[in-house]
This record gives structure tokens, sequence and C-alpha cells, in this order.
């Protein structure tokens, strides 16, 4: 295929309209309706229990760090806080996006945009590039939401371990969102009648990071940055790790999740921080499961799947070298057995996108 | 000229939920609600074209399979993002049985 293009209004992109991959049918494993009709079922219960979990953590923990601040002794009460503050708020945003995670909606609304504003997501726009990475997940050119592109960036993937490159997309973004408007690239996926929403967005956030900022100054201290802004960056570690497995080293340009996303088994901390997003696959396949269903899913489908990795640390040590090997060649992907009782791959969109075979 | 089809026998599709029906090279899904009305609307979503039977049905709302957009069924409204072109809508009445929709 050779260099690709990520530009939304690049030459890969068009190339993914014209051959019919950007609205192609995606593979789905046959699951009977009332089966799936239960899995879909949603609940207020385990999103309340988990967010009193969340927000309450987040306070013993601020509050703990403030107590002991500057001591040496306020680190690990941070580093709790950050992980909470500037991981858990990336799987928040994206359950309560897909508004999933509740059963009432205003309760996903409300937990969508606390999460948007500590993950430093314009919540209105984010909503569409989330939108846009189900249909085209993994579609270069199309995708708004690929975390690793080819060849791999390291650097940049090592700074997104404490939020470097994100924040530095984001504070210029919010600024040019709340003083000129929307950008050229977000107008591609974002309808028109939301536009006024993404300024509004962008105010608010702008307005309140501008007064932490002012609050820090007047202090002649850090510590109120420790507690809203900075956390996005010291406490991003975990969901990088958790969210690079989800794709990383994998196919792109295909239209079977089994081949661009990755499951993985993980430890019950990591999955509660992650809202059980490890089960990936199943997410992709199915986005009206919501998370506390996504174990059930995994059994219902796993005849169908490639086996899961079986911790992040299996993960990483398969995808780790994949991604170095795209270094090289970026055509190199991973590609995972399927059990004997799965149904094979849809290779033949692949093979057309990559300009070798008729569609 | 309007005129009624017979889309499905009513056992066909438990109260609060949804099923899919074709005809005359159109896709249509066919709603029961929880106090047993029946209705209507086109089959695909109008934010990209996935069939709704395939989604969930939550009291007067049908929820779509791919981007968890929303429409109320009864009025084919949008209710949440990112759907916000209405869905048409068709009377729907049971019969014998059989659920009748009335198509143009
Ligand atoms: S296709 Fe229905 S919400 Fe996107």
């Amino acid at each position: 295929m050779g260099k690709r293009d990520y530009n939304l209004l690049g030459e890969d992109a068009r190339r993914a309209v014209e051959s019919g991959l950007a609205a192609a049918a995606w593979y789905h494993t046959e699951v009977p309706r009332k089966v799936m009709k239960d899995l879909m079922q949603r609940s207020d219960q385990p999103a309340i229990r988990d967010t009193i979990l969340l927000y309450g953590g987040m306070i013993v923990f601020a509050a703990l760090g403030i107590a002991l601040w500057p001591h040496v002794w306020s680190a690990p009460f941070w580093l709790a806080y950050g992980v909470l503050y500037g991981s858990a708020s990336d799987s928040r945003w994206h359950e309560c996006g897909h508004g999933t995670a509740f059963r009432t909606g205003w309760m996903n609304d409300v937990v969508y945009q606390i999460a948007s504003f500590m993950i430093m997501r314009n919540a209105a726009t984010w909503r569409w590039s989330h939108a846009r990475h189900h249909t085209n997940t993994y579609i270069v050119g199309r995708d708004p939401e690929i975390a690793i592109m080819r060849p791999p960036a390291f650097l940049k993937l090592i700074g997104s371990f404490i939020g470097i490159p994100e924040v530095l997309q984001f504070v210029p973004r919010m600024i040019y969102n709340a003083v000129i408007g929307v950008h050229p690239e977000e107008k591609t996926f974002v309808p028109e009648s939301e536009w006024p929403k993404v300024v509004r967005v962008a105010r608010v956030h702008l307005a309140i990071h501008a007064a932490t900022v002012a609050l820090a100054v007047w202090m002649q201290s850090i510590l109120p940055l420790m507690v809203i802004g900075l956390p996005r960056m010291y406490g991003a570690w975990h969901h990088v790790m958790t969210g690079l497995l989800q794709h990383g080293g994998l196919a792109d340009n295909v239209v079977d999740h089994r081949l661009n996303s990755r499951t993985v088994m993980m430890n019950p901390v990591s999955r509660f921080i992650y809202w059980n997003m490890n089960y990936h696959v199943e997410h992709h396949m199915f986005p009206m499961v919501p998370y506390h269903a996504l174990p059930r899913l995994h059994e219902a489908i796993r005849h169908d799947l490639p086996a899961p990795n079986r911790s992040i640390a299996a993960a990483f040590r398969e995808m780790w070298p994949a991604l170095r090997r795209q270094l090289a060649s970026e055509d190199y992907v991973l590609h995972r057995e399927l059990p004997p009782t799965a149904r094979p791959y849809r290779l033949d969109f692949h093979t057309a996108a990559l300009g070798t075979a008729a569609a | 000229m309007p005129q009624w089809v017979d889309a499905c026998a009513t056992d066909d599709v438990e109260p609060e939920d949804v099923i899919r029906f074709d005809h005359g090279g159109q896709t249509y899904a066919v709603y029961r609600s929880p106090d047993d009305y029946w209705f209507c609307t086109d089959g695909l979503c109008s934010h990209e074209q996935v069939h709704l039977a395939d989604g969930l049905v939550m009291g007067d709302v049908i929820e779509c399979p791919k981007h968890n957009g929303r429409f109320d069924y009864r009025t084919g409204a949008p209710k949440r993002a990112p759907v916000c072109v209405a869905l048409r809508t068709y009377p729907a009445r049971a019969e014998a049985g059989r659920v009748l929709v009335e198509l143009p």
C-alpha cells in the first residue's frame, strides 16, 4: 500500500470513499436476537455504583494530596488521583458518549461532560469523531482516532504516556474553537447544526482552565493545577497503556473487527479504570452492549474470535515487536489465528483497499 | 395509492421489540410497544443506513445499533445524536394475529 495519508481531507480518504470501503458493511458474529436483546439491556445500578466509587475516590485522594502538600508523602495520593482523573475519564467519556453506561439519559450526559473536560476533549466535537471511529475503524484517512499511525511515531507514543502531544494539540484547538470557531478538519465530521455547541464547550473549558491558572499564579503555587489540568498528564499513562492495545499492530483498511481490534484479559483494577473496554473486539462489533455486559458478550461470541491476550504484559509482548517491524515495513500487520469454530476473516475488502485486486 | 400490507405475525415480535420487514425494494422496521401498540418506520437509520431492527427498543425509543442514535419510533423524531434527520413513519395495526402496515 505504501505511504499512508491520515489526513481526513487527503488522498487515502478519497480512495476509501471511492472504493466503497468507507461505506462497507462490517462483519458480525451471529448472535440470536433474544440473547442480543438481553445483552443490550440498560441499567443505572452498575454505573451509579462505579461513579460513586470513582468520584468518591477522587475526592478522598485529592483531599489527602492537598493535606500533605508539598510533602513527598502526598505523591502516592496524587498518583492515584491522577489515574482516576487522567485515565478513568477516558473510559467514562467513551461509555457515556455511547449513551450505554446508564439507562437514564441525563446521567450519561452529566458524566460525559465532566469526563470530556478532564480528558481534555471537546465534548461536542469528539462525540462525532467517535461515531466516525465506529463507522470507519482504522480506515486510513477516514478514522480520526487512529492512535498508532504507520510508521509508528515512537517518541510521540511515549510522550502520550504523560499526555504531551494530546495537551499540546488540545490547548491551541480549545482556544481556536473558543475564539475563531470550528476548525475546517472538524467540519468534515461535525454537522453544521452542532457547531455552536463546539464553540460553547470550548469556552467553558477555557474559562475553567484560565481560572485555575489564575488561582495558581495568585497562590504562587502549582497546587490548583495538581487538582485541575495537570492530572491529565501525570495520570494519563493507564489509558494510553490500555488504549494502544485496542488496535496496535493490527490491520487497517479492513471491515472485520476481529482483524483490527484486540481483546485483552485484565486485572480488576484496570478493568474498573478502563470500564471493561478490554473487550474491544466485542465492543466494536456490538456497540449497543453496555460495559457491564461485555464479559457476558465475550462468552457468547468467543468461539468466533481470535483468542484474547491473557494479560496487559502479554498483549504488549505481542504488539511492541509488531510496531517495531512497521517502522521498516508499513504494511506489516499481526495476523491472529481464528479458532476452528470461527467463520473465516473477510480479507477481500482489505485486498481491494490495497489496490491489488478487484473488490 | 397507499395500501395495507401484511408485515408479520403478532407472535413474531415480543412487546418492546422490533422486526425488519422488506417490501417493494424498501426496508422497514415494525415495532411492538410495551403497551402492545404497533408502529412502523423506515428500516434504515437516517444517519448511516444501518438496519434499526438490530437495535434496542426502550419504551417509545429505538436505539440504532451502530452509533446509539435514538428515534421516537411513534413519530420518527430524532432524540439523540448522532441522528439529526427524522424517520418516515407508516400506520400499523394488528388484526387477527397479523400485523398490517400501510405503505405508499
Ligand atoms: S447509523 Fe444510526 S446512529 Fe449512526
